[in-house]
């Protein structure tokens, strides 16, 4: 999101300042300073992961994505993953619908339920979870130790995503222009496939992105609730885990990789489902 | 939104507030009040039970500790950086910003391991070299300063940018030719127009902070009493069957993560009004 918010300041500090380095040698050296602990802290252990991944050569590679735990782990990631966003696309859009268009008494409280998943530490929101979909549910629903406690833990942790992503869109979307669309003669259904759709899909496609990239890493919310069974519960960020405490760095650092891939690949196949959702608008 | 005359009430209106409501209630709402009445359910026994348990009060306070050096560290860094990005031009400049955002969509447990990758005592990058002059990073509070530091890094200059850039420059230049220093333009003309969005930032990196779980799970080596966080013994408490402790400890962190939440609404209205 923020990487949006910079790109129009880039262009303006560009034209108001010319090409070119504008640093004198106080902030020159504060840049030093600030590049080299971004360095220190994120970017040399980062590529330190890929390098350790790439330096195992293919046959690491292969290795791991042929030891069968890891390739249930992966595939159950990737799937849950897709689910969870699927209805996170659906649901996101509803609530942030009801957020900005309606109006009803307790709507600030709901707006600040969205971002509960947000704050409360992971192993926290699998606790909370737990007490309500575990063994001791007052429902009478428990879910733990099974693939629906993965779903119901990636549900969680990315409730804010879409929602908070599709609510300033909305907000900025004119109600006239489908007041107009339906004066002449659009059906309410036609109104939201051909005006609001396209507006949204923008907005939409960003919060599914971002929702799939947590679902994928997810680990501290399925720790208490998925029981991490092998083949059956078990998520890539655990198998990642695994490898480390096995002291084979290399596999982590692969499964690291393949996951960064897979989230790269979802990110472009979602720009371009919103492109072309965008088109038919 | 306000401006538009309400729109009509219709069926379909009642069916998204119903479902809406009802899925928040069941998927957050209900959840989150479990656990506080779960905490309480011996009445303060619980809470007692967990502070009079030393494994506890340790990670409590090791915890503490971690955020209070990681907020300070971003805060320090955060303020430095967003000045950089929005008020000098440099080579480099964007693919710095886009990278800012990184920690934010690496896996916990990723950052765990590029941590120990680069400063495990052994066999990490820089760690033998650590090891030589007697600073440990890995297993010990300053690894997990580290991760901490690492997952909430771009909280606070993503508060900031957007507000540096809305305030522009207009007045820090007349601070200058009107013979101020850097650090008295900074303090006197900067740092107040920045403060809420600054404060915002810290609050939500602190939350963060205090709740980091995966990747101080890696880096910590989890030993009660040493080097285990609050959300470590969350975990350890749970899984030992001392679930009044786990409840206890969760509803602390919960507690904050939501004071932390209701701060920062309380806070965002003077940024944006929505017509609410």
């Amino acid at each position: 999101m923020t990487s949006e918010l910079v790109a129009p300041a880039a262009a303006s500090t560009r034209s108001r300042r010319g090409r070119g380095s504008t640093l004198t040698r106080g902030s020159g050296l504060g840049l030093g300073i600030a590049v080299t602990w971004f360095s220190i802290l994120v970017l040399i252990p980062l590529a330190l992961v890929v390098v350790q991944a790439v330096g195992g050569g293919w046959s690491v590679f292969a290795d791991t994505l042929t030891n069968s735990q890891t390739w249930d782990a992966l595939v159950l990631t990737v799937v849950e993953a897709l689910l969870v966003t699927a209805v996170n696309v659906v649901m996101g859009t509803v609530i942030a619908w009801v957020l900005v268009r309606d109006r009803f008494p307790g709507k600030r409280i709901l707006e600040v339920v969205i971002d509960i998943p947000f704050a409360l530490p992971t192993i926290v929101a699998g606790l909370v979870l737990l007490s309500l979909y575990g063994p001791d549910s007052p429902l009478g629903i428990d879910v733990s130790n099974t693939r629906a406690a993965v779903f119901l833990a990636l549900l969680f942790v990315t409730l804010p995503f879409v929602v908070r992503t599709v609510e300033p869109v909305l907000i900025e979307l004119d109600p006239e222009v489908e007041e107009a669309a339906a004066s002449l003669g659009a059906s309410r259904a036609t109104t939201l496939r051909r005006v609001v759709l396209p507006a949204l899909a923008p907005a939409i496609t960003a919060g599914a992105a971002l929702s799939f990239a947590r679902g994928i890493s997810e680990y501290g919310s399925l720790v208490l609730l998925s029981g991490n069974l092998p083949h059956r519960t078990e998520v890539a960020s655990v198998r990642i885990l695994t490898y480390i405490e096995n002291d084979k760095p290399e596999q982590a650092a692969a499964v690291a990789v393949l996951l960064l891939v897979v989230a790269l690949a979802a990110i472009v196949s979602l720009q371009l489902v919103s492109r072309w959702v965008a088109r038919r608008g | 939104m306000a401006r538009y005359s309400a729109p009509p009430v219709t069926t379909g209106t009642w069916v998204r507030r119903v479902l809406v409501v009802g899925y928040l209630f069941l998927l957050v709402v209900w959840p989150v009040a479990l656990v506080v009445s779960t905490t309480f359910d011996n009445g303060l026994g619980n809470l007692s039970d967990a502070f009079s348990d030393p494994d506890v009060v340790y990670a409590l306070q090791l915890t503490v500790y971690a955020a209070f050096w990681a907020v300070v560290i971003n805060t320090v860094f955060g303020v430095g950086i967003s000045l950089l990005l929005v008020r000098y031009e440099f080579p480099g400049r964007r693919t710095l910003s886009a990278l800012i955002d990184l920690p934010l969509s690496v896996s916990p447990v990723v950052v765990g391991l590029a941590i120990l990758l680069a400063y495990g005592g052994e066999n990490g990058f820089f760690g033998p070299a650590l090891t030589g002059i007697g600073l440990q990073v890995a297993y010990a509070p300053l690894g997990i300063i580290l991760a901490t530091a690492f997952v909430s890094l771009p909280l606070v200059i993503r508060e900031l940018v957007p507000v540096l850039e809305e305030i522009g420059v207009e007045q820090e230049q007349a601070a200058t030719s009107l013979g101020a220093n850097a650090w008295q333009t900074f303090r006197r003309i900067t740092l107040p127009s920045i403060k809420w969005a600054l404060l915002y930032g810290v609050v939500l990196s602190l939350a963060r902070s205090l709740g980091e779980f995966g990747a101080v799970k890696i880096v910590s080596g989890n030993v009660a009493s040493q080097t285990q966080t609050a959300t470590l013994v969350v975990e350890q408490k749970y899984q030992d069957f001392e679930q009044g402790t786990a409840y206890a400890t969760s509803f602390l962190l919960a507690l904050i993560a939501v004071a932390a939440l209701v701060v920062v609404t309380i806070l965002r209205p003077k940024e944006d009004h929505d017509g609410d």
